[in-house]
């Protein structure tokens, strides 16, 4: 069904999020959040640290199976399937929903091998297809451009903020219909940062982007719509306060919480 | 007279507060006598200097044994040659007509270390993709407890097992006429090197940092795809340096062949063959040699070809290893 969605998935990428807790062990993170992440639209996580934005963020891609402890209740639904069945295999949902993380974490391996491994994975062994996916995902990171001569260089010989563009190529190889974003930029100088930014614009018109940051300046810019986490005590577990169109959030607040943060009052 | 005594007694009761420091069972009345010790420049120095020619010993030690066993082995080079040594095919150390071959102890000694390394890179590596990306982190560390332990037991206990369980097995079940073979012992001395794969790789695995795995797993692959694609190439140096490091152990291992693989004079042409290494010849004969003699000077000449072997191959993991090391110090 997975399979299915991935060549539709131009169409698609929606997902649905109802009563979702994840808890750490016997600690609670995150309580009860319900909201929608609508296609091909970009959504920004914000919140304090620790408020469970990166927990958050993991369970749409299942990533939280890879730590040990982690239990995720509640529905999450991608295109209206629920993501946690037993039917669902994560590792096709993966393909279809990447992910970039902190820091920029290209494998070992040269620039063009990098952008090849999810394909790869995915069984494309034809080598001009594979140069096609390649190419097409450089594009569509911006990279395409600086690294179109030296594709078997090793990816650790470039910048961080073109092995971050590199990560974002990498994700894109598998024709993924939403991307996760973990503070993508928190690594970067501002000139990569830009860049980053405006490679989001551009994807946003073929797949959904959920991005977590700590910029609130980069939230306004580039998301559409904002949603702002909080764990109001260190006792009780993190909350969705608020979830509305970024202009909105940013100019009339509906939660003196939001508006508290916002205005950086604390946090 | 009386100072340096009263040196020497300063010295070990600094030693001791060190000691109870560190246990942290550290009362006032030392505190501030550690102090005291700590505010005395002169002490500071001949620390320094003590500290600095300790670290210097065991290089000292190390250029000695090699000055050493190229002293000893000078007469062998004058009398016999070096060629006719390193490249001698018969070793009749006793015969009147005395000759002086390494080449039956050094083609031994490659037997067995092929055999060994065939036997334990593959268990060592799997083991050590085991431990550090399947296992549960409880028995992880029970298990690297347990193959640390391995390393203490002294090989020639597992000698004795080779020669009661594997060469009663191998005579059975192989077309060969004894037990007492290059494989029996390369099979033992594979295991005797084990702990050494698996440990230094479990290490080099480990240190590939989690954040390539996550982006593996994020791009759909599974825990297995992971290991083999992308963590086991990240470590390659690592592990290969541990596979050297046990080569060296294999190489060095004396015990083991000595009671396993047969001594025989002739060069094995497999190692379905009784073999003699070059620890086995050492071991064997100096007990029964004149001083002084040729023959003497001989197994000087044989046991310098040993250390620059293992030296090489021990320098040249150590390299790799300091090299892997430093990738992920970004």
């Amino acid at each position: 069904m997975v399979t299915a969605q991935r060549q539709e998935s131009s169409q698609s990428g929606r997902f649905d999020i109802e009563n979702v807790s994840v808890s750490y062990g016997s600690e609670k993170a995150l309580q009860g959040v319900s909201f929608c992440i609508e296609p091909r639209r970009v959504t920004a996580l914000i919140g304090p640290s620790g408020c469970g934005k990166s927990t958050l963020l993991r369970c749409f891609n299942r990533m939280n199976d890879a730590i040990d402890n982690v239990e995720v209740e509640g529905l999450i639904a991608l295109n209206g399937e629920d993501i946690n069945a037993k039917a669902v295999d994560a590792v096709s949902l993966r393909m279809y929903v990447g992910q970039v993380f902190q820091r920029p974490n290209p494998f070992p391996l040269s620039i063009y091998d990098n952008v090849a491994f999810g394909p790869r994975t995915q069984g494309v062994r034809k080598r001009d297809e594979l140069d096609e996916i390649v190419i097409d995902s450089l594009k569509k990171a911006a990279l395409y451009e600086e690294v179109k001569n030296s594709m078997k260089k090793h990816a650790f010989e470039l910048s961080g903020g073109q092995q971050q563009r590199l990560c974002i190529a990498r994700a894109l190889a598998t024709r993924p219909g939403v991307l996760l974003m973990d503070e993508p930029c928190s690594a970067l100088d501002p000139i990569s940062t830009g860049m980053i930014e405006e490679t989001v614009q551009q994807l946003k018109e073929i797949m959904t982007i959920v991005m977590v940051t700590h910029n609130m300046q980069q939230a306004a810019r580039i998301s559409d719509t904002t949603a702002f986490l909080l764990r109001e005590s260190i006792e009780e577990p993190a909350e969705l306060i608020e979830i509305c169109d970024t202009n909105t959030m940013f100019t009339q607040p509906s939660d003196i919480r939001t508006e508290n943060y916002i205005t950086g009052r604390f946090g | 007279m009386n100072k340096p005594a009263n040196q020497k007694k300063n010295k070990t009761v600094r030693f001791q507060t060190g000691i109870q420091e560190s246990r942290r069972a550290v009362s006032n009345s030392l505190i501030e006598k550690i102090a005291r010790f700590r505010n005395t420049r002169a002490l500071d120095s001949v620390a320094t200097v003590v500290i600095t020619m300790l670290g210097w010993t065991a290089i000292f030690v190390l250029i000695g044994i090699a000055g050493f066993l190229i002293h000893s082995s000078i007469r062998a080079f004058d009398e016999v040659g070096i060629w006719s040594m390193i490249a001698g095919t018969d070793w009749f150390p006793t015969s009147s007509d005395a000759r002086f071959g390494f080449l039956p102890a050094q083609v031994g000694s490659v037997w067995v270390t092929i055999v060994a390394l065939a036997a334990c890179v593959p268990i060592g590596v799997f083991s050590a993709v085991y431990l550090s990306e399947f296992a549960s982190s409880k028995f992880r560390e029970t298990a690297k407890a347990v193959i640390e332990f391995m390393v203490t037991i002294p090989s020639v206990v597992f000698g004795l097992i080779g020669l009661a369980v594997l060469v009663p097995l191998i005579r059975t079940y192989l077309p060969v006429d004894s037990g007492l073979i290059g494989l029996t012992a390369g099979l033992v001395v594979g295991i005797v090197c084990l702990p050494t794969v698996i440990s230094i790789s479990e290490d080099a695995l480990r240190s590939v940092p989690n954040e390539l795995r996550h982006g593996s797993f994020a791009l759909g692959n599974t825990r297995w795809q992971t290991a083999y694609k992308v963590v086991l190439p990240a470590a390659s140096s690592g592990v290969f340096a541990a596979i050297m490091l046990g080569m060296g152990r294999a190489i060095g291992e004396t015990m083991v062949v000595l009671m396993l693989a047969g001594n025989a004079g002739i060069i094995p042409t497999s190692p379905f063959e009784a073999a003699r290494t070059m620890t086995g010849t050492i071991a064997q004969e100096t007990g029964e040699v004149v001083r002084g003699s040729v023959h003497f000077s001989v197994l000087f000449a044989l046991g310098l070809v040993l250390f620059v072997a293992t030296f090489i191959i021990n320098l040249t993991a150590d390299m790799i290893l300091e090299r892997s090391r430093k990738k992920w110090r970004r």
